[in-house]
């Protein structure tokens, strides 16, 4: 089903200085996973534990007049029940949106949003105590969109947030926009929408919270940022933070949807410590379904104004999002509606405005792309209608305005090594992208799109000064070598491409590492699975924890081998003379020659990034040390007799910067496929009402793992992959990031690949049947041919944040903050405070 | 995880246990074959037991018996995937290795029966819901309630017949056997099935389906086009089972067209039928017998895809399934 090729950018193919990486090689945690013997956080059991659930709201917004929970105290085997008074403060994933509460105290606002928390010897005493508890509410008027949220400023769903149920507000302008789309030749406006979605993982969220005797608490949790959580419980529990201790357990798959702290994990350690024995709570499906953090629904308008040789002149973006109940990463997720649309193609002048509202449904958050799936989906359908307006082939648009290596964007975001170039080529080659483009019989079509995404966010999502990720190294005189490390393995194989960093610099074995991992008690911190970070971060943490190490047994071999400690080689178990390879010794006795020398042996390493130019407000969400570059084609066949459709081909190519492990890049590209395709064609957060005369239910359509679509193996299409290797200087070995980046040009792809098709454009994911045999109907009535969202909310943005470009010899500053409204004091994310800067 | 509610369980081997057990307590006691439907019905809470019978020990339920020369009797407790492996079946009648074969996904087929799947609880995206979901709307008159939410004017339920046996079935002209203390009986397919997505099966509670006995299938040529989203898995939104005979110059000596998850049961396109008996199976004949086939089909928001969409559907796979047929 599937091919894929590696291609290396330097002349003489790919690195031959490097061992391990950038093979294909068994991962670390493979053979524990494929024979069942990881443990997963729902695996982990403990003496006395007993079975917690939690009573959810069953209204979508409402004030809490009552709670009974006398029957299910008198049932049996219950042994405890919390509510929102044990837990009064509020927590959330970004510190200027605290606005949860373990158990809601006095309000309700999405259908699972939950109240109580109720413990009993068995699950099923539990489950069985958990009907019994009785709640009595005063229902509140509901909100189930962005408009409904304009609409209807009051009652506010928070207390908090820019203005009535607007929870933030984003306008910022790069330059003039509207004075260079004067001299556009071609301006297209559009809007597009891209609904919702959830993350799916395998895995439900769960667990395991362990009281001990003196009074600190253990959690194993299937968590991607188990330092946040740490965070998060040591706020809640009112406990030092050196008393509670979080490990991550191996996730079952993550895709952003555990990055928050969760209710059930603060109530699960609440009821160990009110109990004193252990408490261990799986959600179900449906439960998963509630703590979504899942994809934006997304609104856009785009107008964009072109040269009539293809040259982009500027474009003005507006999104609006449907947040959801609560903030999550939200203001994160806002700005990113609009970051990154600068750093695939040269934008010379650029403005961005967003909203982003509070809703009665669950919660929306990070999704794998966060933010900029739904923005890249409207902007390369936009630039393949540009390129079918000016008579130009959709690929030829593209390389024509590709950013530079090293360029610093309009809105101050510093690209480093970009291999767009070599991933459209390579995808318009496999596919037979110029003989074939325009010329497939009626009904079947190709469409090619890119993107870019992060290698980890520049900032933290609190602000510090301290490393984003950290890692140690206990080697001794066994030639083992532990590796403590905060990063946490969701199954992108994070584990492994940290031992292999260490493997490949001391030139041992991926077998001779025992590995330790997020463990906020034993493992230096590493910030989580979030924003493609670990790779990076972990990994350049690791590498300068095994040089360090490197640099310790060198000067010992150096000594007894005299030899100077410059021509000292680190392979194949050995410490050897470059000049006499003869001359040289076992790892195992070289680790015994340091240890002789210096002592135990035990060195650290620590990753920030590098501080991005930009200074204005706003500029905390879009730099990252090194972007990847993705392209793809998607080759469809469309049935215009029923709207059916069925993707049969992607060609994906994605410049990953350098492989750690090709088996691992191989396999996040094709999941990116996978996922990307879903959204694509079937996955929807959909929800409904019923008729408002009879209810004011607000609920998810379907949250079940049967009724939420999401492909199967019959429906995943040939998939043909290119690896670009165009090395990062930030990245470890080069290597840039691979777990998101490539998601985000299937769905652009599928819908052009559809306009090529039968000659129909579908502005919105995801593409069902009848919107495409609705444009068709259009097309034959002499309408436009265009299944689509109408018009953006009417919205004022106000006056922009004005920050000239660095071609306008803007110094990253804005010039009106003032004039924008901007409070220096008042901060949702850091940007100004960045004074200092970080310690390298 | 979701959690089944107790309930005591009887494992019978004879059949007249069976019988005796369903007789004792009927309006609360359910049969129980490969569990694919019931149990996780249970667990959602919208439908319930106080004694589950398991069929799995009960020998004379399963097999298939006949060539297709003459009568084939398949026994209720066969599994799916038996079928599907059956050769008289396949060469029999392709159609119902089709329907079959179309059903849920492989590993639910080596659970699921055929007898389970024509009994197959009526579905809906306001009943298919854990009870937590089902509060959250004040539930519906399947359970609980007392509304039809997919359609709230209307004083019957509209659950969807799902089964996609059951269509192809019933265009065979397939008959099946009732047994409960009382006797047996013996009923056309079509006669089990009532328009009503509450009462959707017409035995009484106390009966249990046991065989299923097609005809001949001499000169019948059968098969069943199933829409969904996805490739497996997934119910159908649509499924349409033909059974046509053709006489020696080609024309139509007689066809049965029944359409699946359009009502709450398997429905006959009568008037389709009728324009196609004794006339050519010509282009135009398909196309206007297609349009016919429209008019019975009552798809409604309640299952995946637009409604408007799955009723359009009907025309184009009804004429998809005949234009099939005619080429074999």
């Amino acid at each position: 089903m599937s091919d894929y090729s590696l291609e290396g950018q330097s002349p003489g193919g790919r690195r031959q200085d490097l061992k391990l990486i950038g093979k294909a090689y068994r991962r670390v945690d493979g053979p524990a996973k494929v024979t069942g013997q990881t443990v997963f956080a729902d695996d982990y059991t403990a003496p006395r534990m007993v079975f917690m659930k939690l009573k959810r709201s069953h209204l979508p917004h409402a004030r809490i007049v009552g709670i009974d929970v006398e029957k299910a105290l008198a049932m049996s085997g219950v042994v405890g029940v919390l509510t929102g008074r044990d837990m009064p403060d509020t927590f959330g994933i970004l510190p200027v949106s605290q606005d949860e509460h373990a158990l809601c105290p006095d309000v309700v606002r999405f259908v699972g949003d939950p109240v109580v928390a109720v413990a009993a010897l068995t699950e099923d005493e539990a489950e069985e105590a958990m009907r019994a508890i009785v709640v009595d509410y005063e229902p509140l008027p509901t909100i189930g969109s962005v408009q409904e949220a304009l609409n209807t400023p009051e009652p506010r769903l928070h207390e908090y947030g820019d203005e009535g149920n607007v929870h933030k507000r984003i306008t910022m302008e790069f330059g003039d926009v509207e004075a260079a789309l004067k001299d556009a030749d071609l301006i297209l406006e559009d809007d597009f929408f891209y609904e919702g979605n959830t993350h799916l993982p395998m895995e439900q969220h769960a667990t395991v919270a362990v009281p001990e005797p003196d009074g600190k608490v253990t959690l194993y949790s299937s968590t991607q940022t188990p330092h946040y959580l740490h965070k998060a419980l040591t706020k809640v529990l009112g406990l030092k933070a050196s008393h509670i201790r979080v490990i991550a357990a191996p996730n079952g798959g993550g895709f952003g949807g555990k990055s928050d702290p969760f209710n059930h994990e603060i109530c699960a350690a609440k009821m160990a410590l009110k109990l004193g024995r252990p408490v261990k709570i799986t959600l179900t499906r449906e439960e998963v379904f509630y703590c979504h953090r899942g994809r934006h629904p997304v609104q856009m308008h785009m107008k964009t104004g072109f040269t009539k040789d293809g040259r982009l002149v500027a474009q003005h973006l507006q999104t609006a999002l449907d947040g959801g109940a609560y903030g999550s990463y939200g203001v994160a997720s806002t700005y990113y509606t609009g970051a990154l649309q600068t750093v695939t193609y040269k934008l010379p002048k650029y403005r961005f405005d967003s909203i982003r509202c509070f809703t009665n449904k669950p919660p929306c958050g990070p999704k794998r792309g966060h933010g900029t799936p739904q923005p890249r989906f409207g902007w390369e359908v936009q630039l393949d209608k540009a390129a079918h307006a000016l008579g130009l082939d959709p690929a030829q648009l593209r390389l024509k305005n590709l950013v530079e290596p090293g360029e610093v964007t309009a809105n101050w975001l510093k690209v480093g090594s970009i291999g767009l170039r070599k991933c459209i080529e390579a995808v318009v080659e496999g596919s037979g992208w110029n003989e074939r483009y325009g010329k497939l019989p009626f009904g079947r079509g190709l469409g090619l799109a890119c993107s870019s995404y992060l290698t980890g966010a520049g900032l933290p999502i609190y602000w510090n000064h301290m490393p984003h990720s950290g890692a140690q190294l206990k080697l001794d005189r066994s030639g083992g070598v532990a590796l403590f490390c905060g990063e946490t393995e969701i199954g992108q194989g994070s584990d492994t491409v940290i031992a292999a960093c260490v493997a490949e610099v001391l030139g041992i074995g991926l077998d001779d590492i025992r590995l330790c991992v997020a463990d906020t008690d034993l493992t230096p911190v590493d910030l989580g699975s979030y924003s493609s970070r670990v790779t990076i971060m972990a990994g350049n943490a690791s590498i300068q924890a095994a040089e360090r190490a490197k640099e310790l047994i060198a000067e010992a071999v150096a000594q007894r081998l005299d030899v100077p400690k410059g021509r000292l080689v680190f392979a194949d178990h050995r410490v050897f003379d470059a000049g006499d390879p003869e001359t040289g010794m076992s790892w195992q006795e070289a680790v015994q020659c340091a240890e002789s020398l210096h002592g135990t042996l035990g060195t650290t390493g620590s990753y920030t990034p590098p501080r991005s130019p930009g200074r204005y407000r706003g500029a905390g969400v879009g730099p990252s040390p090194a972007y990847s570059y993705s392209a793809c084609v998607v080759e469809v066949e469309v049935d215009p007799d029923t709207g059916l459709m069925r993707v049969e081909h992607v060609w994906m190519a994605h410049d990953v910067g350098q492989c750690i492990n090709a088996a691992s890049v191989m396999g996040q590209i094709e999941g990116s496929i996978y996922m990307g395709l879903a959204e694509a064609v079937m996955e929807e957060s959909a929800f409904k009402r019923l008729p408002k005369n009879r209810s004011a239910a607000l609920v998810h359509k379907i949250p079940s793992m049967l009724d939420y679509k999401s492909p199967t193996f019959l429906d995943m299409p040939k998939m043909s992959s290119y690896v670009i290797e165009d090395p990062d200087p930030n990245g470890p070995f080069g290597a840039k990031e691979v777990g998101q980046g490539p998601l985000l040009p299937m769905p652009p792809a599928v819908a052009n690949a559809v306009f090529d098709a039968v000659g129909v454009r579908v502005d919105q994911v995801p593409i069902h049947p009848h919107m495409i045999l609705d444009a068709l109907a259009a097309k034959a009535k002499g309408r436009p041919p265009r299944f689509g969202p109408g018009a953006f909310p009417a919205f004022d943005f106000g006056t922009p944040l004005k920050v000239p470009t660095p071609d306008e010899g803007g110094d990253g500053k804005a010039t009106n903050p003032e004039e924008a409204g901007i409070r220096k004091d008042q901060g949702t994310m850091p940007e100004t405070s960045n004074t200092g800067g970080p310690r390298r | 995880m979701m959690r089944l509610p107790s309930f005591r369980l009887l494992s019978p081997r004879s059949m007249d246990d069976v019988t005796v057990a369903l007789a004792d307590d009927p309006a609360s006691t359910r049969l129980v074959a490969g569990g694919t439907d019931l149990l996780p019905n249970m667990k959602r809470r919208h439908q319930s037991a106080k004694t589950l019978v398991s069929l799995r020990r009960v020998e004379a339920l399963r097999g298939i018996q006949g060539d297709g020369s003459s009568e084939v009797r398949i026994g209720a407790g066969t599994t799916l995937a038996e079928i599907c492996r059956s050769d008289v079946v396949k060469s029999a009648y392709p159609g119902l290795h089709e329907a079959v074969s179309s059903i849920a996904s492989p590993l639910l087929r080596n659970m699921g029966t055929l007898g389970g799947n024509l009994c197959l609880d009526t579905r809906c995206s306001y009943y298919n819901q854990t009870e937590e979901w089902r509060e959250a709307i004040g539930y519906c008159m399947k359970e609980c309630g007392d509304v039809c939410w997919v359609a709230p004017g209307s004083s019957r339920c509209w659950a969807t017949s799902s089964t996609d046996a059951a269509p192809l079935l019933v265009a065979l002209g397939a008959r099946v056997k009732l047994d409960s203390v009382r006797g047996s009986r013996v009923i056309p397919l079509e006669d089990l099935y009532a328009d009503d997505g509450i009462a959707y099966l017409t035995k009484e509670r106390d009966e249990i389906l046991t065989e299923v006995l097609l005809p001949s299938s001499d000169k019948t040529k059968t098969t069943y086009l199933k829409l969904r989203r996805r490739g497996s898995i997934d119910f159908p939104v649509l499924g349409v089972g033909v059974a046509l005979v053709q006489d020696d110059a080609g024309g139509v000596e007689d066809v049965s067209i029944l359409l699946g998850a359009v009502r709450s049961q398997p429905t006959r396109a009568k008037a389709a039928e009728d324009r196609l008996r004794g006339g050519a199976l010509d282009d135009d004949a398909i196309a206007e017998a297609a349009q016919l086939a429209r008019k019975p089909a009552a798809p409604l928001e309640n299952t995946d895809f637009l409604a408007r969409w799955r009723g359009a559907m009907v025309e184009k796979f009804v004429a998809r399934a005949l234009t099939s047929l005619r080429g074999r």
